[in-house]
């Protein structure tokens, strides 16, 4: 399996990742050689074979809907890059 | 005998029995942590709040209310969160990140009173078998000179093995604690999943990721693994199962185990040395009365295939958190908000996160979806299958943890698959969920060799038992890098 610069630069996009434009060509490379890597995936049948998502089947425990954590925001605001009264600042999203 | 040689038990006694303070060994550790600063073992290292729990802990044993480990030094691998100290995960997006909150590990390990010297080195968001995707640069070995330590727990390793901790704290995703403990011929124990929380432990691959013990000994590791483990509300995935004493097993006879040698573990990809020390380290087992059996796993030559679908998956879902909005990184100047996103995720991130988090977004993108990753799930249960399949009739299965010893630095970078299939005997571990440990058998060229213990589920005692019994009748856990005696 191979993939074009283009491929990259699309999946980049969607991944919301920054790459610059001269590791287009390596990340390309690598990516490609990933994808050989897991292709051998293909080798084994697995038609009659359930999907496993964790290693355990259980289903999520419930708990009591209660409030079990206080209001932290102005501890968590502390660390973020941009706030303004209680609110974190993000460019302009609409003009 | 030098105070930095002892082991936790040992520290605990000496303590208890007021043969020096907690103040004093803390200090004897930090002293140390500053004189092999060149390992780079320590991303951040926490002298003040070090010296101030010890004191308190001096208090606790003064008073005759300390528990066994109660004020001994150790440190956290920098992906458990800890309040009021940076906590960067290895990573330039997280260079900044004060953590407001404890990760449940530290905060068991803070309530039985030891003392935390500060955060280690490791691979960037624990991709990395290396250390040297750390934007800190790598860790060091301290058995031989520019080499790696292994990763991503590569500063815990390197710190225990050069006692400037007596013991820290690891996760392992694909292998590590277990490889890490290999390159620098220390213990190290990877638990079931959901055995020990995984709240404040930074995700990379949520399916996958254990927090573990890394310690000099079995013995040890027991006793870290008794504070770390147990039922967390905060953690979804952690398992209700009840805690046994990991300590009272420890001395159980081994006449009669079971040992299961996959012959997948020994085909053409290992190297020769390394298959000779692990007959040796088998045939100990052996003379302690232990059955040999050879068992078959056809699908573990997928493990590399699927957990590069299902790990980088996962971790392009879980570091989309880090978007320079509300914490870490941000970009300078940024346009508009997809700018910000973009451009504040292209500066945080390394090489080998990008790659994960493209290949990942790939596979679980429109139209590859069932291809990539409902294939790779597939062929995780028939793994899985494959181990169940072999425990039902042995106890335990052992093998080596890497295919050769430690490698240069820089050896492998310049190809990330190289570096990849290196995990082969590892990564087949965390798919299945299993706990298994690395434990110190011997030498190549002066660098260490890791005997991989694989147990059944919520086996640790196990796991512990059979790896102290191999530490009664051998001396390799002993042994210690040259210049750090």
């Amino acid at each position: 399996m191979s993939l074009t610069t283009d491929d990259v630069n699309k999946i980049a996009y969607l991944a919301r990742l920054g790459i610059n434009a001269q590791d287009t060509e390596s990340y390309t490379a690598n990516l490609s050689n990933m994808l050989n890597l897991v292709a051998e995936m293909s080798s084994v049948n697995t038609d009659n074979v359930a999907p496993m998502a964790h290693p355990f089947d259980t289903t999520q425990r419930l708990r009591p809907d209660q409030i079990t954590e206080g209001n932290q925001r102005d501890n968590f605001q502390a660390i973020a890059p941009q706030v303004e009264e209680g609110l974190y600042l993000v460019p302009k999203v609409l003009d | 005998m030098t105070i930095h040689t002892k082991t936790l038990k040992q520290l605990s006694q000496d303590l208890q029995a007021g043969e020096y303070s907690s103040q004093e060994l803390t200090q004897v550790y930090l002293t140390r942590i500053q004189q092999h600063s060149a390992l780079n073992s320590f991303i951040s290292v926490t002298e003040t709040q070090a010296i101030a729990s010890a004191k308190q802990a001096d208090a606790l044993l003064t008073a005759g209310n300390a528990s066994l480990l109660t004020g001994i030094p150790m440190a956290h691998k920098d992906i458990f969160c800890t309040q009021g100290v940076k906590t960067s995960c290895g990573s330039k997006m997280l260079d900044n990140f004060i953590a407001p909150y404890n990760a449940t590990v530290v905060d068991k390990f803070n309530a039985a009173g030891m003392i935390s010297l500060g955060k280690l080195n490791m691979d960037e968001f624990a991709m990395g078998s290396s250390n040297e995707t750390s934007f800190y640069g790598p860790a060091y070995n301290p058995w031989a000179d520019n080499t790696v330590p292994g990763g991503s727990s590569g500063g815990s390793a390197a710190a225990v093995a050069a006692r400037l901790i007596p013991a820290a704290t690891g996760t392992d995703t694909g292998g590590s604690i277990r490889q890490p403990a290999a390159f620098c011929g220390i213990t190290g124990l990877k638990p079931t999943y959901g055995r020990v929380s995984r709240y404040g432990m930074i995700a990379y691959a949520s399916s996958l990721d254990q927090g573990g013990p890394m310690a000099q000994t079995a013995e040890d590791a027991a006793l870290m693994l008794q504070t770390m483990a147990g039922f967390d509300a905060k953690d979804s995935t952690s398992s209700e199962q009840a805690v046994p004493d990991y300590s009272a097993s420890l001395n159980d006879s081994l006449k009669g185990l079971k040992i299961g040698l996959p012959k997948e573990f020994f085909d053409e990809g290992l190297n020769n040395e390394m298959a000779a020390a692990i007959e040796t380290a088998v045939n100990e087992y052996k003379k302690m009365g232990a059955e040999i059996i050879e068992v078959s796993m056809p699908n573990l030559k997928l493990a590399t295939a699927a957990y590069y679908v299902i790990a980088p998956a996962e971790c392009s879902a879980n570091l989309q958190r880090m978007d320079g909005v509300r914490f870490g990184h941000r970009c300078d100047n940024p346009e508009d908000l997809n700018d910000l996103y973009i451009r504040s995720r292209g500066e945080g991130f390394g090489p080998e996160v990008k790659r994960r988090i493209l290949v990942g977004t790939y596979a679980l993108s429109a139209g590859y979806y069932d291809a990539y990753y409902i294939k790779a799930q597939k062929i995780r249960r028939l793994i899985t299958e494959d181990f169940t399949k072999a425990l039902e009739t042995v106890d335990v299965i052992m093998g080596p943890v890497t295919p050769t010893p430690a490698f240069d630095i820089g050896e492998k970078t310049a190809d990330p698959i190289e570096m990849y299939l290196a995990d082969i005997y590892t990564i087949a571990v965390n798919l299945a969920g299993l706990p298994a440990m690395s434990v110190p058998a011997g030498f190549i060229d002066n660098k260490p060799v890791g005997l991989q213990i694989i147990g059944n589920y919520f086996a640790e005692a196990k796991l512990l038992n059979v790896a102290h019994q191999y530490q009664q009748v051998t001396n390799w856990h002993q042994q210690m890098p040259q210049g750090f005696e």
